[in-house]
């Protein structure tokens, strides 16, 4: 089974570029010139340069003594978090920052649920000297606002959305029309594996440096270079997509997807996308979505702002459904406890997105011998208050 | 034959239709609102499925289909309302909607149900042309719905001829690049477009929509096509105050005598 995407932009049922008319130059534009770019000698040297003196990279990968301990096995982390700006989310918008240079556009739109891929977006346009308008809504705007303040450092205009439910997928809907709006001059730095054909695959291939290092890092360490497990995050499913890419032919490893359960997957409250979705198309790619019975499409929950989105990738849709990734969710409370956990346990303070991988050690069950690699996508600074107020500290 | 043909047949041009949200201003309010637009002039209707996620639609359409949601309404409920509306309403009834609650319902199931209600042509702004053709351009003739494609003055010439090939009944020219409601001028590089279009000689007629909203945009869009959709203007004027039919009967006033 085929995990690549294939020439119109599917992996297997799920994808494709479900667009109005309006943005059909945009995406083709983008559809026939990306790989193109990606190959060339020029963009490779210039993204390998960024990500290593500006990024930081490559991020450690840490044998986590204690939490191995605890679990009975071999638990390794990769650290996403030491990258500049927090997470994996910088790979992702110094790749993109890079295309939009080579296809001659100097006005950047992005949409930010947290903030967190608006810091790195407002970043990388701060570091090329490009404008930046950055797409969040109004009550995200109001429960961030110290991503707000770094983003207006920065130098981006932050663009309060009302529309909808006012977070992140209105926000999304705002960056897609602003995108209608001035479809010559912008280009769009979408956030995670989601979207239209081709942003889903774009975004994988700049992510996919991470099982790129994993790779030879596990080599290095363990003399064997797959894990037996390897357990992402997944709110769009990006940093989860980079750590699998290597791997997804590898039957070896077991990908384990980690989502928000939020209250309880059966609560209403809660962001377990491919638990609960069906079929159906949001932002422009089929996939799988939590929508009710008339297809409105619903507005999720999570404690972790990064993985309440209403859809996943295209791609976790089809590794999901093929059972090529096994799917768990882990509660607001369950993610909690499991970043105590890993804060005790090895003196790192997770992401919220990330505690939700880092819950899933408790629900799988692998061997004294075996290998397990978590992708600690990003740093718990931003969540400090969460975390404050949830584990009365 | 389909109204829709038919009314292209009878009346060479100058062809005003009006979109109009389902279920907006009130729920109940859209099959006195297609009586009360026959009544007053329009020559078709088109009526706007609400989603929770309009991308092509600015602020106007935007907040009329979160409106209709929250009074209630959903396709299944709009194909109640309309059951029986053929016994007054003798005008094209389109029906535009995003792919989404479509594909819930089932795009065969849909197109029944269009045909049973006396529904002429569907416009699904985000069904791409190439998945149209390869999996519903069968069921859509089957069901003897016309499927209306868009284009825009940055589609290319090659499909542009594409698209024209693939839709039915008229060609949606895209005024300008925009979502709905935002753009209220028609400048030179519009009429360019639109004179570029006309010589070309396509096999279809095109109505120019996004940005008519008055009668003077709407006069200019006649001169270089076979006439204009009125969208957002159109809910500005039905969410004021005041009757219904009166709100609607001066608003087609405003547009042609
Ligand atoms: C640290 C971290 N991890 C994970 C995510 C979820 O995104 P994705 O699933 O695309 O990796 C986010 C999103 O904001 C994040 O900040």
């Amino acid at each position: 089974m085929g995990f690549e995407i294939d020439q119109k932009g599917f992996y297997g049922e799920f994808g494709g570029a479900y667009i109005p008319e309006m943005l059909y130059p945009n995406i083709r534009e983008l559809e026939e010139n990306y790989l193109k770019i990606i190959g060339s000698e020029q963009f490779r040297e210039q993204f390998r340069r960024l990500l290593q003196d500006y990024a930081g990279r490559p991020t450690p990968l840490f044998r986590a003594d204690r939490l191995s301990e605890h679990y009975g096995t071999n638990i390794y982390l990769k650290r996403e978090d030491l990258n500049h700006t927090g997470a994996h989310k910088i790979n992702n918008t110094i790749g993109q920052i890079l295309m939009a240079r080579h296809l001659g556009k100097r006005r950047i739109i992005a949409e930010t649920g947290a903030g967190q891929h608006g810091v790195a977006t407002a970043t990388v346009c701060a570091l090329t000297g490009v404008n930046c308008i950055v797409y969040m809504g109004a009550l995200d705007v109001e429960r961030q606002s110290p991503n707000v303040k770094k983003m207006k450092m920065l130098g981006a205009e932050v663009v309060p959305v009302h529309s909808g439910n006012k977070t992140l997928k209105d926000a999304t809907n705002e960056a897609i029309r602003d995108w209608i709006n001035h479809p010559v001059e912008t280009y769009y730095i979408i956030g995670s594996v989601v979207g239209p054909h081709p942003y889903p695959d774009m975004v994988t291939r700049f992510q996919s440096v991470i099982s790129e290092e994993i790779r030879l890092q596990l080599a290095e360490k363990t003399g064997r270079d797959f894990p037996d497990y390897l357990v992402a995050c997944v709110g769009g499913g990006s940093n989860a997509a980079g750590a699998y890419y290597h791997y997804l032919d590898d039957e070896r490893v077991r990908l384990i997807s980690a989502e928000a359960a939020g209250m309880g997957v059966n609560s209403g409250q809660t962001a377990a996308t491919s638990l609960l979705g069906r079929t159906g198309i949001i932002h422009g790619s089929r996939t799988l979505l939590m929508q009710d019975e008339d297809g409105q499409i619903q507005e999720p929950y999570s404690i972790s702002a990064g993985l309440d989105y209403p859809g996943v990738g295209p791609l976790h849709s089809w590794l999901a459904k093929t059972g090529r990734s096994t799917v768990y969710a882990a509660t607001d409370e369950e993610a909690l406890q499991a970043a105590l956990l890993c804060t005790r346990k090895e003196g790192i303070i997770p992401a919220l997105e990330t505690a939700h991988a880092l819950a899933v050690l408790d629900k799988i069950t692998p061997g004294k011998e075996e290998t397990v690699v978590v992708n600690l996508s990003g740093r718990g600074d931003k969540d400090m208050e969460t975390y404050i107020n949830r584990l009365s500290l | 034959m389909n109204r829709i043909d038919q009314l292209f047949r009878e009346k060479g041009g100058e062809i005003l239709s009006v979109y109009t949200t389902a279920g907006y201003p009130d729920l109940n309010d859209t099959p006195a609102l297609l009586r009360a637009l026959q009544s007053g002039g329009t020559d078709m209707v088109e009526i706007g499925i609400p989603f929770s996620d309009p991308l092509a639609d600015g602020p106007v359409i935007q907040q009329s289909s979160q409106v209709a949601l929250q009074n209630g309404m959903n396709l299944k409920l709009l194909f109640s309302q309309l059951t029986g509306i053929r016994s007054t309403v003798h005008i094209p009834l389109v029906l535009m909607g995003y792919l989404n609650p479509v594909l819930q319902l089932g795009m065969e199931n849909f197109l029944e149900k269009c045909r049973e209600v006396g529904i002429d042509g569907v416009i699904i702004p985000d069904l791409p042309p190439d998945e149209y053709e390869a999996r519903y351009f069968e069921l859509f003739k089957k069901y003897g719905i016309h499927h209306i494609l868009l284009i825009t003055p940055h589609t290319s010439t090659e499909r542009i001829q594409k698209i024209a090939r693939l839709s039915k009944g008229f060609l949606y020219l895209v005024s300008d690049a925009s979502t709905t409601g935002v753009k209220s001028e028609i400048g030179r590089h519009q009429i360019e477009y639109f004179q570029r279009i006309r010589k070309m000689d396509l096999p279809l007629p095109g109505l120019i929509g996004f940005g008519i909203s008055n009668r003077k945009t709407f006069r200019t869009a006649c001169m270089h096509a076979g006439g204009a959709i009125i969208g957002s203007a159109f809910i500005r004027a039905i969410g004021e105050e005041g009757p219904l039919e009166e709100k609607v009967k001066r608003f087609i006033s405003s547009i042609r005598v």
